[in-house]
């Protein structure tokens, strides 16, 4: 099965159920896209598929063959997407672990809606759990990544 | 039992180098562990007692590059509180260092080497802000005297000044890069030479400029946790563990796991009867390929299981039995006055029952660790909040001697106590010896995390009132009934230890003439760890509901009537009234007494920032509640706004806290930001059930937490302001406490219910 990932050409031989985020971090070795739930539940593996924001976790390979996978490392070359960098600006994360997540899904959202409103942030945005609880300010974040995309 | 205590105390509350890089020309000179009390310190910590003690020898956590880059150790672990970038900013400020040419390298677990590296108990700047500013300090006078040998003038003309050191008279300069060398071969200077600098020439102390240092790895995906890490070789462990703790494998079929595609052997591991500390729960691993091989096997794995005496742990039929320890006389914890004797005297008495449910922390990231065992020497890498004391155990479990075990920390991804618990290790400790060696990952999954923790502990509190004729509070009679984390350590006490009641029971400030604090029986039939903030929440919530209740009663404004509760600005001293003692966090009384002028300063200053007395519209209230937790002294006022369907949100959040000497503000408005959401979560969804044994729960679907736009959105913090001599504490736990009572009272003026059972749940909508 062939698919792209970060713009490069992948061949995938193995269990065609196997969870992508296990394809992309046991044998990518690309660990920015985290393990947390297993079940669709908390947006830590959220990654692009073809530009959309997918839980990695509960969408198989054979459901991404032909497509083109985006992960948190291939999101800008020099890690400076404008969700990163309001990110940073922000100063969002505390222990940083669901943080690829919250950020390949709010960078989704502004791939399809440029100028969300704050109802349409908090309602894309809710799939993803922070634990720490840093919502306001992913919240101003992903507002002030709007404003600059 | 004092060293048992000891070790507990440590447990409870708790976050390399230098050879590696020292290669370009670094300090290198043998350890020297130095008493806390000999730092060039102010005042005295309780980090002395603690295993490893501190240690602020710059050979130790300095390093010079002579191209000026300087490394220092940071030796505590991060799980979000920013303590892995404080520290090392401590260090730098102090030694001048401009901290864009600073890298920060972790330790490994070794605490006679770097001190005491428990992270828990809101300690890590609370113990080590002195330490490492005598580390800085000297790091600095030493390139002061390097300059000085290298121009051959008397050092007192040499001034160190970001990053170079200057010779006054003449204006020369000297980079700290041209002075590694020289400065690295200097000994280490006595204490008496030593000087911090004054606090007005802080670069980044105090300031909340320096970002956290993995903020870009963390925003692009190269923040390394213990789940992603990858060692050449790794095989991949899952396990299964018995649903009932006590629970044995009966019998296991390994067969159809060997079956699945990568899936390379089924390992079983022996339980270790309780007290079992951290050791493992045992059942049955699966190892393979890849981590979804070794899930695929276990769930096609067949074991049937031996309960044990806890498969009767059913959480409705405990809590009638904590009901009725509470309703008995139980055993004296601290005694004022004459409670039954004012309590047959009052015009009213007011009797109250409080219950908050087992809870569980479910950190993003899932415990993991790796093993690898080889030469002789096995190789750690792990989430742990407790490195040094991780490095005992594996060493203990795999019959090996501490220095043949290297434990390396990862990043956390989250911790709030369930990582100080490293029992995982173990686990992959146990199945790299199994595989003769070779790298094993164990992997949790969040089932797993939710079905084997150790869990907060379940807790009911019943409080008695006694008011006089004048509405005064002459009686107050508290029975605390809850398991003890202390049954993971020792013979199951059966109720609350000292270090338990002294988070926010007999600890209490209240000024009531006869007050007793007992506890009821309670036995633990499942594992009871320690929760961010651990007793202080019960504790904090039966009392400040209780308050707002009587203020109820009483007709008064609950902020005044707290105000009157808490009594005048004084210092309290429970030490002579408690049964046992008074641990006050492992701390010295004299550097952190109880200070009601510090308790009343936070009351007043977050009920003023949240305008508190201004009117609502309807369907709103705000409530409030204090806690000194910690040593700091924290008051929260929640604003709530409830629908006519019983829908709660909350629009506004205002904090004050008083943590002494803050070190960085921007990272203490983040925890105290975070503790509003976590205090959120467990006042209106979190429950751990047991039934027949088991937990209910599994997964974030039966066991949510809050998700964003569900409330505390909107948290203000407003930080108490110190001077550098009011003693340091901690920041990472103490925003917890007040969050639920002051939540709950403010839906109670918002409603006119009183909840008194957490979680909230669906409770205002029956």
């Amino acid at each position: 099965m062939k698919l792209k990932v970060n713009q490069q050409d992948k061949n995938f031989e193995g269990d065609a159920q196997m969870p992508l985020m296990w394809y992309l971090r046991d044998e990518l070795g690309l660990t920015g896209t985290k393990f947390g739930c297993g079940s669709g539940l908390c947006g830590a593996c959220t990654v692009h598929i073809d530009g959309k924001a997918v839980r990695s976790c509960v969408t198989v390979m054979k459901d991404v063959s032909g497509h083109a996978v985006t992960t948190i490392e291939g999101l800008s070359a020099d890690g400076n997407h404008p969700v990163q960098k309001a990110w940073r600006a922000a100063n969002v994360p505390q222990c940083g672990y669901c943080q690829c997540g919250q950020i390949m899904n709010a960078a989704g959202l502004l791939n399809e809606n440029k100028n969300p409103s704050d109802d349409e942030i908090l309602a894309a945005m809710q799939g993803n759990i922070c634990r720490c609880g840093c919502y306001q300010r992913i919240f101003s974040a992903v507002k002030s990544a709007a404003q600059e995309a | 039992m004092k060293t048992r205590n000891q070790a507990l105390i440590e447990n409870v509350s708790r976050r390399n180098m230098l050879k590696g890089i020292v290669g370009t020309g670094g300090l290198v000179i043998a350890a020297q562990i130095v008493p806390s009390s000999l730092l060039a310190a102010e005042y005295k910590t309780g980090a002395g007692g603690m295993p490893g003690g501190t240690v602020w020898d710059p050979h130790i956590f300095v390093s010079l590059g002579t191209d000026g880059t300087v490394t220092i150790v940071t030796h505590r672990s991060e799980m979000g509180t920013g303590s892995r970038t404080s520290l090392p900013m401590v260090v730098a400020d102090e030694m001048e260092a401009d901290w864009s040419r600073v890298k920060i390298v972790q330790a490994e677990g070794n605490e006679q080497k770097y001190g005491n590296q428990d992270t828990d108990g809101s300690r890590s700047i609370r113990h080590f802000i002195q330490p490492m500013r005598t580390c800085g300090a000297a790091t600095r006078y030493m390139l002061e005297h390097a300059a000085a040998v290298v121009w051959g003038v008397s050092s007192l003309e040499c001034e160190a000044e970001n990053h170079q050191v200057i010779h006054k008279p003449t204006g020369r300069k000297l980079g700290y890069g041209e002075l590694a060398e020289t400065a690295s071969k200097l000994k280490t200077p006595s204490l008496r030479d030593v000087t911090l600098k004054d606090p007005s020439e802080f670069r980044y102390i105090g300031k909340g400029k320096v970002q956290i240092t993995d903020l870009h790895d963390i925003t692009t995906g190269h923040a390394m946790y213990a789940q992603d890490i990858h060692v050449p070789g790794s095989k991949f462990a899952v396990v299964a563990r018995p649903p009932v703790l006590g629970g044995t494998v009966k019998t296991y079929d390994e067969a159809a796991a060997m079956k699945v595609k990568g899936v390379i052997k089924v390992v079983k591991i022996n339980a270790t009867p309780m007290p079992a500390k951290f050791a493992p729960l045992g059942g049955v691993a699966v190892i393979a390929d890849n981590t979804w091989a070794a899930i695929k096997g276990r769930e096609a794995l067949k074991v049937t299981w031996n309960d044990g005496p806890n498969a009767n742990y059913d959480s409705d039929t405990y809590k009638a039995k904590m009901q009725a320890q509470g309703k008995k006389p139980g055993k004296v914890e601290r005694n004022e006055g004459d409670v039954d004797k004012a309590l047959a005297g009052a015009a009213k008495v007011i009797e109250r029952e409080y219950y908050i449910p087992h809870g569980v922390h479910v950190p993003m990231e899932p415990p993991a660790a790796t093993v690898q065992i080889k030469n002789g020497k096995a190789e750690v890498w792990a989430c742990v909040q407790s490195p040094g004391g991780t490095r005992g155990d594996v060493a203990s479990t795999l019959g090996m001697k501490e220095d043949d075990v290297k434990v390396n920390v990862t990043l956390l991804g989250g911790g709030f106590g369930r990582k100080s618990k490293c029992d995982f290790a173990l686990e992959a400790a146990l199945l790299s010896k199994a595989m003769g060696g070779a790298p094993v990952k164990v992997v949790w999954t969040r089932e797993d995390d939710i079905h084997h923790s150790f869990y907060h502990s379940v807790s009911l509190q019943h409080v008695t009132a006694g008011l006089d004729k004048d509405g005064k509070v002459i009686a107050w009679r508290h029975r605390s009934v809850s398991p003890s984390l202390m049954s993971n350590f020792m013979p199951d006490p059966k109720r609350e230890s000292s270090l338990e009641l002294g988070l926010g029971l007999i600890d209490t400030p209240f000024n009531v003439p006869n007050l007793r604090l007992e506890t009821g029986e309670a036995v633990a039939q499942t594992r009871i760890g320690w929760f961010r903030s651990v007793n202080n929440i019960p504790h904090a919530f039966a009392m400040q509901s209780m308050v707002a209740e009587l203020a109820q009663e009483l007709g008064k404004d609950p902020k005044d009537f707290l105000l009157e509760m808490i009594g005048p600005a004084r210092i309290v001293d429970p030490r002579k009234t408690v049964t046992s003692e008074l641990w006050n966090y492992g701390d010295p009384w004299e550097t952190y007494p109880i200070d009601t002028a510090r308790l009343r300063r936070v009351v007043e200053r977050a009920a003023k920032e949240a305008g508190w007395g201004e009117a609502l519209p309807k369907g709103r209230g705000r409530g409030i509640a204090v806690q000194r937790s910690f040593l700091t002294y924290v008051a929260t006022v929640v604003e709530v706004a409830v629908d006519d369907e019983g829908n709660v949100t909350v629009p506004r959040v205002d904090t004050a806290i008083d943590a002494g000497f803050i070190v960085n503000p921007e990272r203490v408005a983040s925890q105290v930001e975070g503790a509003a959401v976590m205090g959120l979560s467990l006042a209106k969804l979190n429950q751990i059930t047991f039934k027949n044994g088991r937990v209910q729960q599994n997964n974030f679907h039966d066991y949510p937490v809050l998700r964003i736009g569900q409330g505390a959105m909107n948290v203000h913090t407003h930080i108490i302001e110190n001077s550098i001599d009011v003693p340091s504490s901690g920041v990472g736990e103490p925003g917890v406490p007040p969050f639920a009572p002051a939540f709950i009272n403010a839906v109670a003026a918002a409603t006119g219910k009183r909840i008194r059972n957490l979680p909230l749940g669906e409770q205002l909508k029956a």
